[in-house]
């Protein structure tokens, strides 16, 4: 793979196209606003109905209850989402950014005292979400950076864990997603109902695994290529 | 005017500035830029809108949605970047074809 570098040249538009662009624009500032003011100024939404079935939702934080149960089935999709993206960004082939071998003593000292954190904290933000902000996204955001701090100081995943076990890792929350979904349709129930004494238990385990996933997949998408599992090559690679 | 709307009403005007660098803007990383900026007005805007409860907790959905559509949005601007790259290898310059100067 050859090396590739970013050239930024930019023409300038004539003056005359942007003060046309920019009247135009000011037109679409104007409409739009005109739709946001006109809105109501108290409008309850959905939070009456969210409000009322939240205690056998099995959490206690309402943006978690709406995405992990309400609204359930659009979190399994994003997780699908986010899974597309990393395909595509792996069927690209990846290139390589001109990069110096030089690893920086300040980042290296940092990422050996954050990348713990990190990771702690990802842990302490999944739990917090029942009750609180916080939540598997956000969990998975913290972990994706602790990969990425590791990415930056050339870390890379052992060969011998990128083929298989890192697939499992990023399939994982979607798979275990489907699976819980789909377990309490034999009793009676619909896709990703869950019955309410079982509901808190069985969405910290979703996002558990989600949390998993979306910081692997999110790392990975960092790294830009797929991990060779040739350990043989010389290429350096990673995954998480 | 509540400080709502003001926050919503920032939000357009963060995605109509978005809008203007996206239109006129030929490299690639700029665009991408650009529709970031516009996703993050869209963003403002929604979660603006759905603070116009009567007590302080605002209503959860949209708040739901935002924070999946971050993540999406983050996952895309990956895909776009491999492909500029991409773009970038295979053209000699990170622009649409339409866009080249020769």
């Amino acid at each position: 793979m050859k090396k590739t570098k970013l050239k930024i040249v930019e023409k300038k538009t004539s003056l005359f196209m942007r003060l046309v662009l920019t009247i135009l624009l000011c037109f679409l500032v104007i409409g739009l606003g005109y739709a946001v003011l006109s809105l109501p100024m108290q409008a309850v939404g959905l939070s009456a109905e969210v409000a009322t079935n939240v205690e056998i939702s099995g959490v206690v934080n309402p943006v978690t209850a709406v995405l992990l149960n309400y609204r359930a089935y659009d979190t399994l999709l994003e997780l699908g989402v986010l899974l597309l993206a990393l395909l595509g960004v792996w069927s690209l082939g990846g290139t390589y950014i001109n990069k110096s071998s030089y690893v920086n003593p300040v980042l290296d000292f940092l990422t050996r005292f954050l990348a713990p954190i990190f990771i702690l904290f990802s842990g302490y933000l999944l739990w917090v979400g029942g009750f609180a902000p916080g939540g598997a996204f956000q969990a998975g955001s913290v972990l994706a950076a602790a990969g990425v701090l590791l990415f930056l100081n050339d870390w890379h995943l052992n060969t011998k864990y990128s083929g298989f076990a890192l697939r499992l890792v990023l399939i994982f929350g979607l798979v275990l997603f489907i699976a819980v979904g789909f377990s309490f349709v034999f009793l009676d129930r619909v896709f990703l109902e869950y019955p309410p004494q079982f509901a808190s238990g069985l969405i910290l385990l979703i996002e558990a695994a989600a949390t998993f996933s979306i910081g692997s997949i999110l790392a990975a998408l960092f790294l830009g290529r797929e991990p060779t599992t040739d350990s043989n090559s010389n290429v350096d690679t990673g995954g998480k | 005017m509540t400080p709502a709307f003001l926050y919503a009403l920032v939000g357009i005007v963060l995605f109509t500035i978005g809008l203007y660098g996206l239109i006129l803007y030929k490299h690639l990383l700029r665009k991408i830029l650009a529709i970031n900026i516009m996703g993050s007005g869209v963003f403002l805007v929604m979660v603006a809108l759905a603070a116009r409860t009567e007590d302080a907790v605002p209503d959860a959905v949209p708040h739901a949605m935002v924070i999946t559509g971050i993540v999406v949005a983050v996952s895309a601007t990956a895909l776009a970047l491999a492909l500029m790259l991409r773009v970038n290898e295979e053209m000699g310059q990170a622009v649409l074809p339409e866009d080249r100067e020769v």
